[in-house]
């Protein structure tokens, strides 16, 4: 058991959805678990080695005075730090409050408002620390996650596309839901990874891994009007899981 | 030493989803406190939920908890389907149950093999465990992901599936692409019926719970997706009584607010679920509770192992008759017309019943939303089994007596990523 690469995985604000990933990887596991030691996985382990650790993954968004701290720790202790999931790269669905009032929030929520120790915003990692790599995604994709983590252990780039939904779409063969049906679909300006999950059911992508880079906007906008929806289903449908993501700012919106 | 003050505290509990942490207070050799402290920070779901389209809300309420998604999607089409008037159609609901049965066998798996078994082992994690017991590891992660085979089939994602929505599916399988997925349960129903003869041969502490049980319950079935709710003290009432039945209240010396059943201190989860639907289960998932040493009901939490073992059989068993049976439905979903309301859902998520109720307005927009989670449910619960364990095993010393509080807790299968979006925190500043 000598000097194998470390690996931890941290948590903050999110569904652990996205380090569930990690442990729904049935047929990879045990054999990533003789590549590397697992030396910080709260979730999966009651072994909690000391750091520094070679890559560190990071779930969730920042949204607590203790967490503001503890992501510097975590950065500190950490030589490779990625983000996993929507939460860690742009603030997650709780970055609705970002738009809101959160003491109304608050109050809304919780009997003893005065109990509850939150910040006004929910942030990105990379508002905080020097990020490494952001994998995307509400969850990320297991594929996608082995090859990042494979990736960083020998020291070489992830082949992670920075493409449209769409191109994974025409790779499979499926028939656009939207020029076929007139469905609203996202996939023009969502980034790849999923492997076109959505239209696959006949469903339009509904922007679940955040803005490609370069995403047109405006254009998006525009055919999703021609599709039908209305302005405020049109705010709402960029208002979800990335709603604090640049990429997915509605002009609309004002956001 | 059993006279002393004593302080237990372990500040980040390891497998349970989610963060939470554990503080026992001895003072005189009397137990002071004893709490399961949430410290996951809050994300506001019932806020934001406000204002979205009626349509939208179980894209919204999945991301609850990626454990249980398909928990939080079906409560919340109980609910939205409720307050608009409309019945899907048998064949809909009979995916649906498949659906949740893929989301039963994969957490079940998840929290048997991966966080729960090794307490019984000695192992710190299944990766330690797997080095001396490999095939014990392989087989838990082979069952887990038949379940997963379900979510992915039928829901088009393990984790946060997308081919649901209210009124059904946007998609449903065909017979031909459902019969290699049971091939693959059959072969699981092995490994599944291995796991309950495994894990009955544990020892288990003799303790038995005094609470009240509460638990869905259907007459046709044992219920998962839908029911009414019954309780061990015999009160039977829809999803729509739960609110008048199930108050939180403010608990003496205790920042934190605790749900009750008409004032009295309740459970709800696989014991329950067991001890008020067991004779509903399948004949070889009775014939395998049998076996295992189980009763008509089962109030020992440490015992709660064999009855997710005992529901995993089950659910694989239900997954087969459910694909069996199979007709592609006409429509793979039905219309769900806005209309003003409040609509109530409840079902059964893997730790126990989850509360959804939702007021529309004439457009189908949310004007109010309330969602109440197992694990706030069991929050008082897991606490006067906290206190009583302590206050009997003071005899233990600190590293001891620590570690069976956090086996105690690890009985229920807590999912603090769901309660602590409603649970009252006490915050633990770090």
């Amino acid at each position: 058991m000598t000097s194998l690469p470390t690996l931890a995985v941290w948590k903050f604000a999110s569904c652990d959805g996205c380090q569930l990933t990690l442990l729904d990887c049935e047929d990879e596991l045990l054999p990533l678990a003789g590549q590397v030691q697992i030396a910080h996985f709260l979730e999966a382990s009651s072994t909690v080695l000391p750091g520094p650790y070679d890559v560190s993954l990071v779930e969730g968004s920042i949204t607590t005075p203790g967490d503001l701290d503890r992501i510097q720790q975590v950065r500190a202790q950490s030589k490779v730090l990625v983000t996993i999931g929507a939460c860690a790269t742009a603030g997650g669905i709780q970055a609705l409050r970002n738009f809101g009032d959160v003491e109304e929030f608050r109050s809304v929520v919780y009997a003893s408002p005065e109990y509850i120790d939150t910040l006004a915003t929910s942030t990105p990692i990379s508002a905080h620390v020097p990020v490494d790599f952001e994998l995307r995604g509400c969850p990320i994709d297991k594929r996608q996650l082995l090859e990042v983590i494979s990736a960083f252990l020998v020291g070489r780039k992830p082949d992670v596309p920075d493409t449209s939904v769409c191109t994974e779409c025409k790779r499979r063969g499926l028939t656009c839901v939207m020029v076929a049906d007139g469905t609203p679909c996202l996939g023009p300006v969502t980034h790849a990874g999923c492997g076109a999950l959505c239209p696959a059911v006949g469903r339009g992508c509904y922007g679940c891994f955040g803005p490609m880079t370069g995403a047109n906007l405006p254009a998006m906008v525009g055919q999703l009007h021609a599709c039908g929806m209305q302005p405020a289903a049109v705010q709402r449908v960029f208002a979800t899981f990335n709603v604090a993501a640049p990429g997915f700012a509605d002009p609309e919106a004002g956001r | 030493m059993t006279n002393g003050d004593r302080n237990l505290h372990v500040s980040s509990l390891a497998r349970v989803e989610g963060e939470g942490a554990l503080r026992v207070v001895v003072e005189d050799g009397q137990v002071q406190r004893a709490e399961l402290q949430i410290y996951e920070p809050p994300r506001f779901f019932e806020a934001f939920l406000r204002g979205r389209q009626h349509t939208e809300v179980t894209d919204i309420t999945s991301r609850i908890c990626g454990i249980c998604p398909v928990a939080y999607q079906t409560s919340a089409w109980n609910a939205v389907e409720d307050a608009c008037g409309v019945v899907v159609d048998e064949g809909i609901a009979q995916l649906r149950r498949l659906l949740y049965c893929g989301e039963w066998i994969s957490s079940h798996a998840l929290h048997i093999y991966l966080l729960h078994v090794p307490d019984f082992m000695g192992y710190p994690d299944a990766i330690a465990m797997a080095k001396d017991h490999t095939a014990l590891v392989e087989l838990g992660l082979r069952l887990k992901k038949a379940g997963n085979a379900i979510l992915e089939l039928v829901g088009g994602r393990a984790i946060h599936p997308v081919n649901t929505r209210i009124g059904g599916f946007h998609r449903a399988p065909t017979a031909a692409e459902l019969a290699p997925l049971a091939e693959q349960l059959r072969r699981a129903m092995d490994d599944a019926v291995a796991t309950a003869a495994f894990v009955a041969a544990f020892d288990f502490p003799d303790v038995e719970l005094g609470h009240h049980l509460l638990a869905a319950h259907h007459p046709d079935r044992y219920a998962i997706e839908t029911g009414e709710i019954h309780t061990s003290n015999g009160l039977a009432f829809g999803a729509d009584g739960f609110p008048t039945h199930v108050v939180e209240r403010h608990v003496a010396h205790s920042t934190a607010l605790h749900a009750a059943l008409d004032g009295e201190l309740y459970l709800t989860g696989p014991l329950a679920r067991y001890s008020l639907n067991s004779a509903q289960l399948s004949p070889l998932a009775k014939q395998m509770a049998t076996d295992s040493g189980l009763g008509p009901d089962c109030r020992n939490p440490f015992r709660s192992i064999v009855v997710r073992a005992v529901e995993t059989v089950y659910a694989l068993d239900e997954a087969l008759r459910i694909i069996g049976d199979y007709q592609r439905p006409e429509r793979p979903s039905v219309d769900v017309p806005a209309r003003a309301g409040t609509g109530h859902g409840v079902s059964e998520a893997p730790r126990g019943l989850l509360y959804h109720r939702y007021e529309l307005d004439s457009e189908g927009l949310i004007r109010a939303a309330t969602i109440v989670p197992p694990t706030s449910q069991n929050q008082a619960a897991i606490e006067a089994d906290l206190r009583a364990l302590v206050s009997g095993s003071l005899e233990l010393d600190d590293a001891a007596l620590t570690a069976m509080c956090e086996r105690t807790i690890r009985n229920y299968d807590p999912c603090i990523s769901c309660a602590s979006h409603f649970l009252e925190l006490t915050v633990e500043r770090r």
